[in-house]
């Protein structure tokens, strides 16, 4: 009995395969084209507002002049709310990893996890209901008892829709992106590393800050960096919260707050037409290249620090 | 139905390492040929190597000659995947498909090659191959349950149930035992005294006793130092490598004076 | 206090004392009491909020455990049992939005909740008639619908790609870097490219459903592509060979043994991904719009969906404003339910779907 093995005499490569391995590198290909689009046609269309002035861009002289108060806005806004988010995540995040029993920090992080799932639009709607007119007293004692700082010069807003308030708002929803990335890299600390602490009789603390926090210290500063992206392209919570009027201010608790790109865009683009089109789309430009940016240095961070453990 | 190989002058590289250098040795048909040796002198890498499943790790290629049956496997005009079909594989860890049943594990070789069967038919294949496997009166109850959830013994059992089930020429297994306990192995060593009337079974094995139990043959494998590549020292039929081996390397390994 | 205070033990062998002084296990429940009492009085005489007790409450804990820690224990453990008190702080601190928010979508939207609500859209609702969010459902539920049949072939075929094919090409290299950067673009930018792609076909002004789906499907495709490799790694190459020896082509060995292996994963995955789309607000507000009536047609004009319902009704009520606003709450109580359903049955799914192991 003779049974032959080769079955074709051309170069053997089977028809499925190749179909297969081409709609796989298709949808590949198709993502590389999506971004490739998503930068041309957003300069394409961005292009017309560089020569614009006066009306499309809310009087300003340029677009320089246009974009930057929302820069700004955008940036004081996101990196007040990493300054709230940050210590509060790693702290829920210390919680989830060495304070609580597994079987309840399950339960607790996926609690967490449910912070991140409402969606932005019931965030702002909870900022301006809940939060803002909660937060009035608060900026009352403010401005009297620190209004000596520029920070808290006040007026204090009557409806709490300041920039605080967003940023609260924007820290909450931050906090759960920063917390998952930290439990991750608080629980993959080596067991040894910890029993090491643990056998000289270091405390919980200790043993937290001689072992875990040296070891997860790049991780912390990327997961920080990622909730920092998040929060700068955060539109609806902000659109909603923030009683803007694009100016350029440190001051926290008054009712004339700076606004920032993505709100700037939520709240124009409905009514806007010709030139004021492109320039909100030349802003969302700018705003992207912000955010690239900052995402690039944490997947950076990230990627440096695997090659220097692997 | 079962076939020979010849192997004439294999080395097989892992991009530019040399895994295994010079093997010719010849397989007889409808025996047992055992391949032994300590860790890394390339035994598992020249199986994989005789049904092509090496080149599924990326950079890895090879020299020389695999003739079976007049046919030449590193053809270019071969088809490894009508190779593979032609030389089964059973691995170290049982590894029956976590979502299949124990009768789809059966027929995993057609319906994955979406071969149309009968019931009937298949349902043929499946006592056969699980009678050939001396598993069918254990499982025969619960053939629609998952194949994972048979002991360790059992799911090996299972692999060579499912291997035998395409009818293969050659029945490579690679230390198909040394994940199990001692009842499941004496198990799989009285299954491969069976199936040698039919089939053309190379083993790989670290345990000496099981070379000497189950093979006709045995090919011993060492290595000159770390980083060096495998050679075949010795092949003979396996009463005189275990008795009067030509080599004394090869006493030295099988007394146990090193390795 | 002194009265609780453990007497020091001791030491029956000087060369080795194990036992050092500590506070009894009910020290720090015994301070929250404390704390909270002196708080409430306080705050009572001096007319404080509730929220001032629970502040100056906190306060107290965290200065009196380890204060007592010091005097009977020593140093570090005091410094522990403050860091300790510090963490839960931040913990409950986080968890009192979640809490809040929940309950105030609940009590403000379920009184809002009926049949009409439902099933009616806002057509030719004036002031403080009933009025429906049908529409917005329906139009949510089919623009995320197609965002879903755009992003799930093109994200699992990438993610197939990337573990399957690619491995460590320069192509599936820059795919992943890709990915990576999409997972970080803001979602009104993802809307804005959708609206800068459809002005070139279909002039200034566009708005259309489909053009909300292909800006959530530049959101939507990142995570089905990540969770979708995560899943194919987790499938153990022993499978993949187990099918080759078989003689089983690659092409099927990925679409029979592989997919279905990882594919409870996956559709946990998907799941996932469609609840953080289908809240999403702001590329719908550009590209989307927004309509008074129904409307099934993905391919041409406005379509009015859930979060931007909620977006325009409460920022822009009409008269009076507490209709449109309480509509707003209703529907944010239907969106949140929606997004919930997802998310649990996101786990049922990855439960039910998981290979079967058990006898």
């Amino acid at each position: 009995m003779s049974t032959t093995i080769a079955t074709r005499d051309k170069a053997p490569r089977r028809r499925g395969d190749v179909i297969f391995a081409g709609i796989a590198r298709g949808a590949g290909i198709a993502i590389l084209v999506a971004l490739a689009g998503v930068a041309l046609f957003l300069t394409l269309e961005g292009f017309p507002a560089l020569g614009a002035s006066g009306a499309a861009l809310d009087g300003a002289a340029n677009f320089l002049d246009y974009v930057w108060p929302l820069v700004f806005g955008t940036l004081l806004a996101a990196i007040l709310a990493l300054l709230i988010a940050t210590p509060l995540a790693i702290g829920v995040a210390l919680v989830i990893a060495f304070y609580t029993p597994r079987r309840i920090s399950g339960v607790v992080g996926y609690m967490i996890d449910l912070l991140a799932a409402v969606p932005s639009v019931v965030y702002g709607l909870w900022g301006i209901a809940f939060l803002g007119p909660q937060l009035k007293p608060l900026y009352q004692w403010l401005e009297e008892y620190l209004g000596f700082l520029p920070f808290f010069a006040g007026p204090a807003s009557s409806t709490g829709r300041t920039i605080l308030t967003a940023s609260i708002v924007l820290a909450i929803m931050v906090l759960p992106i920063i917390t998952a990335i930290s439990r991750e890299i608080f629980t993959q600390t080596p067991q040894l590393h910890m029993e090491a602490a643990m056998a000289l009789g270091a405390t919980r603390w200790e043993m937290i800050k001689l072992s875990v926090f040296p070891y997860a210290r790049s991780g912390m500063v990327s997961a920080t960096m990622l909730g920092l992206g998040r929060a700068l392209g955060e539109t609806m919570a902000v659109a909603m919260v923030l009683s803007a009027s694009g100016v350029v201010t440190f001051n926290l608790i008054s009712s004339t707050n700076p606004s920032t790109i993505a709100a700037n865009i939520a709240l124009n683009f409905p009514e806007a037409t010709g030139l004021k089109v492109n320039a909100l789309i030349a802003s969302g430009l700018v705003l992207f290249v912000i955010t690239f940016a900052v995402n690039f240095a944490a997947r950076a961070i990230v990627a440096r620090t695997e090659r220097e453990r692997s | 139905m079962a076939k020979s190989i010849d192997i004439s002058d294999l080395d097989i590289y892992y991009g530019d390492f040399l895994a295994v250098e010079g093997v010719s040795m010849s397989v007889r048909a409808r025996s047992v040929t055992a391949f032994i040796g300590p860790s890394g002198c390339g035994k598992s890498t020249l199986l994989r190597s005789l049904n092509r499943m090496h080149e599924v790790t990326p950079g890895a290629r090879v020299d020389g000659k695999v003739v079976i049956d007049g046919q030449e496997l590193y053809d270019p005009m071969i088809d490894p995947v009508e190779v593979r079909r032609q030389i089964g594989m059973v691995f170290q860890r049982p590894n029956p498909f976590p979502t299949m049943s124990i009768y789809e594990n059966v027929l995993a070789g057609s319906r994955l090659n979406s071969r149309k069967l009968k019931k009937s038919e298949a349902d043929d294949i499946v006592e056969r191959s699980l009678k050939h496997a001396n598993l069918w009166s254990e499982v025969k109850d619960r053939l629609g349950k998952p194949g994972m959830g048979l002991s360790g013994g059992q799911q090996q059992r299972l692999c060579i149930a499912r291997a035998i089930a395409v009818e293969p020429q050659v029945l490579l297994m690679d230390e198909p035992c040394s994940a199990l306990d001692p009842i499941s192995t004496s198990a799989i060593e009285d299954l491969i005294h069976e199936l040698k009337t039919d089939y053309t079974i190379v083993i790989v094995t670290h345990n000496m006793q099981q070379a000497a139990r189950v093979s006709e043959d045995t090919a011993f494998f060492n290595l000159a130092g770390a980083g060096k590549p495998g050679r075949l020292i010795e092949f003979n039929p396996t009463k005189k490598i275990f008795s009067n081996p030509d080599e004394p390397a090869t006493e030295a390994y099988i007394s146990g004076r090193f390795g | 206090m002194a009265t609780i205070t453990p007497t020091p033990p001791t030491p029956t062998r000087s060369s080795m004392h194990l036992k050092t002084p500590s506070l009894p296990r009910w020290a720090p429940l015994l301070v929250i009491a404390i704390a909270v009492a002196a708080s409430a009085m306080l705050g009572l005489l001096l007319g404080w909020g509730p929220v001032g007790i629970a502040v100056v409450a906190v306060v107290l804990y965290l200065v009196g455990v380890p204060l007592w820690s010091r005097l009977v224990e020593d140093g570090r453990r005091a410094k522990d049992r403050m860091m300790t008190g510090l963490v839960w702080t931040a913990f409950v601190l986080a968890l009192i939005p979640l809490v809040t928010l929940i309950w105030k979508v609940v009590a403000e939207g379920l009184p809002q909740i009926n049949a009409e609500f439902l099933t009616y859209s806002m057509r030719n609702v004036i002031g403080d008639q009933q009025g429906g969010i049908y529409h917005a459902i329906m139009g949510t539920l089919l623009v995320t619908a197609w965002a879903a049949i755009i992003s799930i072939p093109v994200g699992i075929f990438c993610g197939i790609y990337l573990v399957e094919y690619g491995k460590t090409s320069r192509l599936a290299r820059w795919i992943t870097f890709l990915v990576d950067v999409m997972t970080g673009i803001p979602s009104i930018v993802a809307g804005l490219f959708a609206y800068a792609l459809f002005v070139l076909f279909f002039g200034e002004g566009v708005r259309m459903g489909f053009g909300g789906s292909v800006a959530l499907s530049l959101l939507m495709i990142p995570i089905v592509v990540r969770s979708t490799e995560e899943m194919l790694k987790l499938v153990p190459d022993e499978l993949r060979e187990a099918s080759y020896a078989l003689g089983v082509p690659k092409w099927r060995t990925v679409s029979k043994v592989v997919l279905p292996t990882a594919m409870s994963g996956i559709i946990t995955g998907v799941t996932l991904a469609v609840a953080r789309i289908i809240g999403e607000t702001a590329p719908l507000l550009i590209i989307a719009g927004k309509t008074d009536g129904l409307n099934m047609n993905m391919f041409s004009e406005p379509v009015t969906t859930l979060p931007v319902f909620i977006y325009f009704s409460y920022t822009q009520p009409g008269l009076p404003p507490e209709a449109g606003q309480a509509r707003a709450w209703g529907a944010a109580l239907v969106l949140i339910v929606i997004v919930m359903a997802l998310n649990l049955g996101a786990r049922a799914i990855g439960k039910f779907f998981a290979p079967k192991k058990g006898r």
